[in-house]
C-alpha cells in the first residue's frame, strides 16, 4: 500500500525525520529543539508527561503549525510550509484525541470519506451517477468493506457515527486514516479512554495495520504496558524537550525519563 | 407489515449503493411521479396548478439549492433572493438579446450566471465562517437587490421597472407568456424539477456530497483526508447558485409572467432558509416538505376558516402566518433540528415493523 | 480616465468646495451612527453574556416603540405608557430564556442564531397583529424630548441641527455610560462579565444563568426602547425599521461582537461612511447605495481583520 507522490523508502530507512524543530506560541514553548527519526516499517511511540508537546509534535508532522525553526524531512524531501490537505497527498494519515469524525454521517461514508484522495472520475459524471462515477464508487467501496472487515465494524456500517459509543468510533476514525492508505500513520493516544479489553482490541489492530499494510506508525500514548508491548522504538519528551530516544527497554530505565514522570523537579 | 426489507438482498456493492435500495421506497416514489405527471395535470382544478403546484415545486428547487449550501455543506446564506434574482434577469436578458433561442435553454443557461455570482460572493468563505460568512452573503443580497431596483439595463429601461415576459413556444406551444395555459407551464416545471432533483441526489450520495458534508461537520479533519476546502466550498456555492437561479427563472418565467425587483428581497432569502430549517438541513425530501408547509400553509389559512364560518382579514393571515413560521422555527430547533425529513424517517422506521412496536 | 477622475478626485472637491453640506452630511452621519450603535450595543450585551447573536434585536426596537405608541393610542397616559412597556420588555425577556435559551442551551450557536431568525418573524406578526401594520407616530412631545432644529452659522454657509438629535446622542452617551457603571461597580454587572468570560467557571461560583440571562436581554431591551423611541422620533414607528436594523450587522463586524466600545466606534464609522458614501459617491453609481454599502465596507473589513478593530482574536484549536 503506497500513496501518492514522493520516493519510495526502503524498510528500515528514515521515513520521516525531524531536526531541531523549535515550537513557541507567544511565549509559550511547545516544542525546543527536538530531533528524531522514525524508520519505515517501525511503530515509534512518543510519550512524556502531559504538556509535554506531544500533541504539538504530530501537529508539526502534519502541517497544522509551522514550526519557527527546524526542518521536517519526509520520503527524502524537505519541506518548508506544509498546508494538512499536502499531508494527506504525501502519504499522512492522522487520528485525533478528541475523535474527529463527520458526525452527520455513517461509518460506511466516513471511511469513504478517506477514499477521497483517491476518487477522480469527473463531475460530470458525478452528476449522473453512472459510468466512470460508478465504477469508482464500487472499486473503493470494495476497498473500504476490507478495511471494515479487517476492524470488525461490520454491524455499524450505516449507524450515524454520533451514535457509537466512544471505542467504536476510535475504530472507525482509525478506518477512515487507513482508507487514506497512508505511508505514515499519526495517532494521538488512541488507547485514551478505553477499558482494558478496548486497549487490547486496538493494540491488536495497531499491531495488525503495522504487519498486514506495513504502514509506519507513530503514536502518542499514555499506558506504558501498551507502549512497551507495541513499539519498535520510544522518543520521550518533557516540557518540550527531547529527553530520551531509544528501544522500551532502553527508555524504561532511563533515569532521566523516570524523574519526568514522578515529577521531580529538574 | 407492508414495509418491510427483509428478503431483499442486495448481491453487489452498485445495488447496496442505490438511493432507493428498498422496493418499497421505489415503488412509492414511482406513485408519487406517477400522480405529478398525471393525476394533478388531468384531474387538477386550475386553481391547483397555478397557485398551488407549480409555485410548490419551484420553491423546492430553491430550497434544494440552498441545502446544497447550508444543509450538505453547513454555509450559512442569506442571499438566496439574490441568487434567484440573478438567474432571472439573465434569463430576461438572453431572451431579450437572442429571442429565436429555445427558452428552456436560456432557462438552464441562466443558472450558470448565477453560479458565477455564487462564487465570487462564495470566495469569502476561504477566510471566514459562519455568522460572518453569513453577512457576506447578506452583502450579495443587498447590493444586488439594488442592482436590480435601480439599475436600468437590467429591466430593459422599462418605465415601470418591471420587467414582462414574453411569449416564447416550445414545439409550437406557448410555454411562457400571457397565452400559456397552466398546464403545460406545470409540465415544463415539473421536468426541470425532476431532472435537477435527480441531478442533486446523484451529487450528494456520491464522492461530492461525502466532500460537502465532511466541511461542514469538521472542516479540519476533512482536509487532513486530502479535500481541499475552498474548491469544495466553491463548488457548493456555484451548485446551489445554479439550482436557485434556474429556480428564479421558472418563477419569473413560468409563474409570474413578470417581475418587480422587490420580490428578490431579503425577505425571500429568509422564507427559503425556513423552508429549508423546517424541511431538515441535510435532505432533499426535506426541501420539499419544507416548500410545502411553509408555501401551503398561508393557503389554507386564507381559505379554509372562510369555509368554517370563521371570517379572516387577509392582512391577519399574513401575521398570523408570521407567528406560526417563527413559533415554528424554534420548536424544530429545539425539537427535531433535522426537521420534518427526519420526522418522515422516523415515521418509516415505525413501519418498518408495523404492526409491532419495535 | 474620466471615470477615475470622477470617483477619486470629483467627490472631494465638492466636499471642499461647500464645507458646510460636508459639516451636515458629517452631522447627519454621526446621528444615524449613534443610532446604529445603539442597536448594536442590545447585540454586544447579549453576545457577551449568552454568546447569543440576537439577530431579532432590531425586531425588539420596533417592537418596543410599537408598545408605546400602541398603549399611548389606547388612551394610556405617555409616562405611565413608558413604564408598562418596560414591563413589557421584562416579560419578552423572561419568555425568550424559558422558551428558547433553555431549551438549546447546549446546542452549536449556529442553531441559536437561527432561533433567533424565529423570534424575529414571530414578533413582526405578533406585533403587526396586535398594533396593526400602519405607520405610527411616536409620542415624542409626550415624553418631554424636543421638537425644532438649531440653525448654525459655520463653515460658509448654515448647518441645521435637529434638536432630537442632539438629544439622541446625550440620551446614548448617558446609557453607555450607565451601563459602563454598572458593568464595572455592580455585583450584577461583575456576574455579567463572569458570565461572559467563561460559563462554566461562572455556574461553579454560584452564579445563575438563567438570571443573568433575563437581567442582560431586559437590559438589550432597555436599549432597544431607548433606541425605539430616538429613532421613532425622527422618522416615525414602522417594520421598515427592522430593516435599518440589519444595519447593525456591519457594525458589530467593523466593532468585533464582543466590544461595546467597539460598537459605538463602529456605528459612528458606518453612520458616516454611509451617509458620505451615499451624497458625494451616490450620484455616480444611481444613488440608494446606503443599501449596502455598509456591508461592503464589512465585508472588506472581514476579509482583512475578521475580529473587527476592537474585538478578540478567534483562534481555533484541534
Amino acid at each position: 500500500m503506497r500513496a501518492a507522490g514522493g520516493p519510495d523508502v526502503a524498510v528500515g530507512g528514515v521515513l520521516l525525520s525531524v531536526e531541531n524543530v523549535s515550537l513557541a506560541f507567544g511565549g509559550v514553548k511547545a516544542v525546543s529543539d527536538v530531533s528524531f527519526d522514525i524508520r519505515k516499517g517501525e511503530i515509534r511511540a512518543i510519550i512524556g508527561p502531559n504538556g509535554a508537546g506531544k500533541t504539538s509534535m504530530l501537529n508539526i508532522i502534519n502541517g497544522f503549525y509551522h514550526p519557527q525553526k527546524g526542518r521536517i524531512t519526509f520520503k527524502g524531501e524537505t519541506r518548508a510550509k506544509m498546508r494538512p490537505h499536502d499531508a494527506a497527498y504525501r502519504g499522512i494519515a492522522r487520528t485525533f484525541q478528541n475523535v474527529a469524525l463527520f458526525r452527520g454521517m455513517t461509518a460506511l461514508d466516513n471511511i469513504m470519506a478517506g477514499r477521497t484522495l483517491k476518487m477522480h472520475s469527473n463531475f460530470f459524471w458525478q452528476l449522473l451517477r453512472y459510468g466512470p462515477a460508478m465504477r469508482e464508487e464500487t472499486e473503493h467501496r470494495h476497498r473500504v468493506e476490507e478495511i471494515i472487515d479487517f476492524l470488525k465494524i461490520q454491524e455499524i456500517r450505516r449507524v450515524p457515527v454520533g451514535r457509537l459509543p466512544y471505542g467504536l468510533q476510535k475504530r472507525v476514525e482509525l478506518g477512515r486514516a487507513l482508507a487514506m492508505e497512508p505511508d505514515l500513520l499519526l495517532l494521538d493516544e488512541p488507547m485514551a479512554g478505553m477499558n482494558l479489553e478496548e486497549k487490547e482490541d486496538m493494540s491488536r489492530f495497531v499491531l495488525d495495520v503495522n504487519d498486514h499494510y506495513g504502514t509506519t506508525i507513530a503514536l502518542i500514548e499514555h499506558d506504558m504496558g501498551v507502549v512497551m508491548d507495541v513499539s519498535d522504538r520510544v522518543v520521550v519528551l518533557d516540557h518540550g524537550i527531547k529527553i530520551a530516544d531509544g528501544t522500551p527497554g532502553e527508555v524504561k530505565s532511563n533515569q532521566a525519563v523516570i524523574d519526568a514522570y514522578l515529577g521531580v523537579a529538574h | 407489515m407492508l414495509y418491510r426489507e427483509a428478503g431483499q438482498f442486495k448481491t453487489s456493492y452498485a445495488a447496496d449503493a442505490a438511493v432507493f435500495p428498498i422496493l418499497q421506497d421505489r415503488i412509492g416514489l414511482a406513485v408519487i411521479l406517477f400522480i405529478a405527471a398525471v393525476i394533478i395535470p388531468w384531474f387538477g382544478s386550475s386553481f391547483l396548478i397555478q397557485a398551488v403546484m407549480i409555485p410548490f415545486l419551484i420553491f423546492s428547487l430553491a430550497a434544494i439549492g440552498l441545502n446544497l449550501l447550508t444543509g450538505y455543506t453547513g454555509l450559512l446564506s442569506l442571499g438566496t433572493g439574490a441568487f434567484m434574482g440573478v438567474g432571472a434577469y439573465a434569463c430576461y436578458k438572453l431572451t431579450t438579446y437572442f429571442p429565436d433561442v429555445n427558452i428552456i435553454i436560456w432557462i438552464a443557461a441562466s443558472g450558470f450566471f448565477s453560479a458565477a455570482i455564487g462564487v465570487l460572493f462564495g470566495l469569502p468563505s476561504l477566510r471566514i465562517k459562519g455568522f460572518y460568512l453569513a453577512v457576506a452573503t447578506l452583502a450579495a443580497q443587498f447590493f444586488l437587490s439594488w442592482c436590480f431596483i435601480r439599475q436600468p439595463w437590467f429591466y430593459n429601461y422599462n418605465v415601470s421597472g418591471a420587467i414582462e415576459v414574453p411569449t416564447r413556444s416550445l414545439f409550437g406551444v406557448p410555454i411562457t407568456g400571457a397565452t400559456a395555459t397552466d398546464t403545460t407551464r406545470y409540465f415544463v416545471v415539473l421536468g426541470f424539477v425532476v431532472v435537477m432533483t435527480w441531478i442533486a441526489s446523484n451529487l450528494v450520495h456520491g464522492r461530492i456530497g461525502r466532500m460537502w458534508m465532511a466541511v461542514r461537520d469538521m472542516d479540519l479533519a476533512a482536509e487532513l483526508t486530502g479535500i481541499r476546502l475552498l474548491p469544495t466550498k466553491l463548488l457548493a456555492f456555484a451548485t446551489s447558485s445554479f439550482y436557485c437561479g434556474v429556480a428564479g427563472a421558472l418563477l419569473v418565467f413560468l409563474w409570474y409572467g413578470g417581475a418587480e425587483p422587490a420580490v428578490f428581497d431579503v425577505n425571500l432569502s429568509f422564507f427559503i432558509l425556513f423552508m429549508v430549517i423546517i424541511g431538515g438541513l441535510g435532505s432533499l425530501t426535506g426541501s420539499f416538505f419544507g416548500a410545502a408547509l411553509i408555501f401551503i400553509m398561508p393557503i389554507v389559512l386564507r381559505y379554509f376558516p372562510p369555509k368554517l364560518g370563521i371570517p379572516i382579514h387577509p392582512a391577519t393571515v399574513e401575521h398570523i402566518q408570521y407567528m406560526i413560521i417563527g413559533a415554528l422555527i424554534v420548536l424544530f430547533l429545539i425539537a427535531e433540528p433535522a426537521g420534518l425529513a427526519r420526522l418522515w424517517q422516523i415515521g418509516k422506521q415505525k413501519l418498518r415493523v408495523w404492526p409491532f412496536p419495535y | 480616465m474620466d471615470l477615475l477622475y470622477k470617483i477619486f478626485v470629483d467627490p472631494f472637491l465638492q466636499m471642499g468646495a461647500a464645507p458646510d453640506l460636508l459639516v451636515q452630511t458629517l452631522w447627519e452621519g454621526l446621528v444615524a451612527g449613534v443610532l446604529y450603535s445603539l442597536i448594536a450595543l442590545g447585540f454586544v450585551l447579549i453576545f457577551k453574556a449568552s454568546g447569543v447573536f440576537n439577530f431579532a434585536q432590531g425586531i425588539m426596537v420596533v417592537f418596543a416603540a410599537l408598545t408605546l405608541v400602541g398603549l399611548h393610542e389606547h388612551g394610556v397616559p405617555a409616562f405611565v405608557a413608558l413604564a408598562l412597556t418596560i414591563a413589557v420588555m421584562f416579560c419578552l425577556a423572561f419568555a425568550v430564556e424559558r422558551l428558547i435559551l433553555r431549551p438549546l442551551v447546549n446546542q452549536p450557536d449556529i442553531i441559536l442564531f437561527m432561533a433567533t431568525f424565529g423570534l424575529t418573524y414571530f414578533l413582526i406578526g405578533f406585533g403587526e397583529l396586535i398594533f396593526g401594520g400602519e405607520t405610527k407616530i411616536m409620542i415624542a412631545d409626550q415624553l418631554w424630548l424636543p421638537r425644532g432644529a438649531i440653525e448654525l452659522k459655520m463653515a460658509g454657509g448654515f448647518v441645521s441641527i435637529q434638536k432630537i438629535d442632539i438629544a439622541a446622542a446625550i440620551i446614548a452617551s448617558l446609557m453607555v455610560a450607565g451601563l459602563a457603571i454598572f458593568f464595572q461597580r455592580t455585583r450584577i454587572g461583575r456576574a455579567l462579565r463572569a458570565v461572559a468570560d467563561s460559563h462554566r467557571a461562572a455556574l461553579s461560583v454560584g452564579i445563575s444563568l438563567e438570571q443573568i440571562w433575563v437581567i442582560v436581554w431586559f437590559a438589550a431591551g432597555l436599549v432597544a426602547l431607548t433606541t425605539g423611541i430616538m429613532w421613532g422620533a425622527r422618522s416615525d414607528v414602522s417594520f421598515a425599521l427592522d430593516v435599518i436594523a440589519l444595519k447593525a450587522l456591519p457594525v458589530l463586524i467593523l466593532g468585533g461582537l464582543t466590544s461595546i466600545p467597539g460598537a459605538i466606534v463602529g456605528g459612528l464609522i458606518i453612520g458616516v461612511g454611509e451617509k458620505l458614501g451615499e451624497f458625494y459617491w451616490g450620484p455616480l453609481m444611481g444613488s440608494g447605495i446606503e443599501s449596502w454599502f455598509a456591508y461592503v465596507i464589512a465585508l472588506i473589513f472581514l476579509l482583512f481583520r475578521p475580529q473587527g478593530l476592537f474585538g478578540e482574536r478567534i483562534i481555533e484549536r484541534i
